[in-house]
């Protein structure tokens, strides 16, 4: 534990730190900007009226939509002079949000990050490949910054150049990966089609940090059965901060929340309502110590659930599990709510098969059509069709079971189904809005 | 030793087939016989080639899936009733499943061959040895 003072504070003490940084945070955001001052007084919220944590409830949310319409400088509450660093989304479904950071703020997330490198049992010692996307996405930055701040050797080799990858991996004893988790799982592919096959397990790896985009268990097996090592979820948000908002410890059982700067409260989706603990719902976040871009209550879309309990590593940070999915990315298909990231988990139950996958839904009729494509590797390839034809209806099968939807499966060649380095091409809707 | 296929999983698209033989053209490795076997999205091409090591290798490399089988190719008098005496043969006695096969003619001589991928092949190879069949060798038909 790098910070044990903050990652293991006693609750009481932790629910009085937060309400200190609480009333400097949401009277920062009133004074220095003048968005989050009119929201506010449309509210009828003033920021004296915040007196215990639970008046954080009398604070109107800010959603994304909010944050598009502001980009790129309406939410910064400190002068420009101030500001050292700007990120931004992908803005993969619609305009990208935009982040700035001040000098402190880039310590805090390096910080931040150096904390979850820690929390993933990284340290000084380690060769750490930073193999997230440099550049405005936060994942790069953010995993250099703190691999740097804790002391351990970074590669900014950034995202692509697969073949590059594994020769440094081999070549300069990299011990720690970073990278999204389909990259990773693109990386064992790779290395299994060379001839001869790239072995993980002659070289240095041991863990890897995984993060940006939803993966499932049994993706994390995959990951650590084919490079022989841990691999760790890590998770952030390019609003809040980017990565380092919460990480996996060594129990590999959910993420503990770094609430020391960030208040974390689960509501209800359709109605904004305030959930008691442990319900499952969307997570809002409250940036404390944030200065140029503080959040007051950002609506996340991402659907989680939030758990205090005992943890063997000694954090005394609530929990989060891993990301069901956004609400944004959730497709609404003949009514029944489907995650992408249930889609994965259920082609990985079907023996052999990796998640590369791609769900299109359109509608040619009343009704809408799904079609999951599927890449056939070696693995689950077969001479005789009716194997192959028993593939995809047990495939077919197990989508109407499990999730209720009928989908046409469709099996396709390696490498035809579209994706980046960053992140994958799960889902493709051509249906008219 | 038995002769080795590969089998090929193409995708029901334009170019698939061609980028495939391009593959195969560009090592000189020659197809001996080939077949398909396709339902509406997709396909899987089995072909029988001179050099199938090397062939799976560099299919492997283009990123093709691609498999190897062990089958049994069979002399067959070119001539009627031939191939109905030979399954006949072995019917009665032994039950010997076969997925699917396929034919081709000799270069040399004045018989056929037919490629079998029988569940059993060493069961299928005993039983078609005892009747008088000859199994052709990898050197034959590989070349």
């Amino acid at each position: 534990m790098l910070d044990p003072e903050r990652e293991s504070m006693p609750l009481p003490a932790l629910r009085q730190l937060q309400l200190e940084r609480l009333r400097w945070s949401v009277r920062h955001a009133f004074e220095n900007n003048a968005c989050y001052r009119a929201k506010f007084q449309a509210a009828g919220f003033h920021p004296d009226q915040l007196r215990s944590l639970d008046d954080l409830r009398r604070i109107p949310f800010l959603t994304k939509q909010e944050m598009r319409d502001q980009a790129p400088y309406g939410l910064f509450a400190v002068p420009m002079k101030e500001v050292v660093r700007v990120h931004s989304s992908s803005g993969t479904t619609g305009n990208a949000t935009v982040a700035g950071y001040t000098r402190a703020d880039v310590e805090l997330w390096s910080d931040l990050m150096a904390r979850t490198i820690a929390s993933a049992g990284g340290g000084p010692e380690d060769v750490l490949q930073v193999a997230y996307g440099y550049g405005l996405f936060t994942g790069g930055l953010g995993a250099h910054y703190g691999g740097e701040r804790i002391g351990a050797t970074v590669i900014p080799i950034s995202g692509g150049n697969t073949e590059r990858q594994l020769m440094l991996i081999r070549d300069f004893g990299t011990t720690m990966l970073a990278c999204t988790p389909s990259y990773a799982i693109n990386m064992a592919d790779f290395a299994a089609r060379r001839n001869p096959p790239f072995d993980f397990r002659k070289t240095r790896l041991r863990r890897g940090i995984f993060g940006a985009e939803p993966w499932t268990e049994a993706m994390r097996r995959e990951i650590e059965q084919r490079m022989g090592i841990d691999a760790y979820d890590i998770y952030g948000l390019s609003e809040v901060i980017g990565p380092g908002v919460a990480c996996e410890c060594s129990a590999k059982s959910g993420m503990h929340v770094n609430e020391d700067v960030f208040l974390v409260e689960i509501i209800d989706p359709a109605t904004g309502e305030v959930l008691p603990e442990g319900s499952q719902g969307e997570i809002v976040y409250t940036s404390l110590t944030k200065q140029c871009c503080p959040v007051i209550r950002y609506r996340s879309r991402d659907i989680t659930r939030l758990y205090r309990e005992g943890c063997p590593c000694g954090r005394t940070l609530v929990k989060m599990e891993k990301v069901r999915g956004r609400s944004d990315d959730m497709l609404i298909i003949r009514g029944v709510n489907v995650f992408p990231s249930q889609v994965e988990a259920l082609l990985m139950e079907v023996e052999g098969v990796e998640p590369h996958y791609q769900i299109v839904v359109d509608r040619h009729t009343a009704l809408d059509d799904v079609e999951v494509m599927v890449e056939v590797e070696e693995a689950i390839f077969s001479d005789e069709l009716k194997v192959m034809n028993a593939l995809s209806e047990q495939i077919a099968a197990r989508m109407r079971s499990v999730l209720g939807i009928s989908a046409k499966v469709t099996l396709v060649e390696p490498q035809t189904i579209e994706r980046s380095a960053g992140k994958a091409m799960r889902v493709i809707d051509r249906r008219k809005p | 030793m038995n002769i080795t296929q590969l089998s090929v999983f193409l995708e029901n698209k334009p170019a698939r087939l061609q980028h495939v033989l391009k593959v195969l053209a560009d090592r000189e490795i020659n197809i001996r016989t080939l077949t398909i076997a396709e339902v509406s999205d997709f396909g899987i091409l089995r072909m029988i080639v001179n050099k199938p090591e090397e062939a799976y290798a560099a299919l492997k490399e283009a990123h093709v899936t691609c498999s190897r089988t062990e089958v049994l190719a069979v002399a067959l008098e070119d001539a009627p009733g031939a191939l109905y005496r030979l399954i006949d043969s072995f019917s009665g006695q032994r039950q010997l499943n076969i997925e699917y096969m396929y034919a081709f003619s000799d270069r040399h001589g004045d018989h056929s061959v037919m490629v079998f991928r029988f569940e059993d092949i060493e069961a299928a190879k005993a039983a078609l040895q005892e009747q008088g069949y000859t199994i052709m060798s990898r050197a034959e038909i590989h070349g």
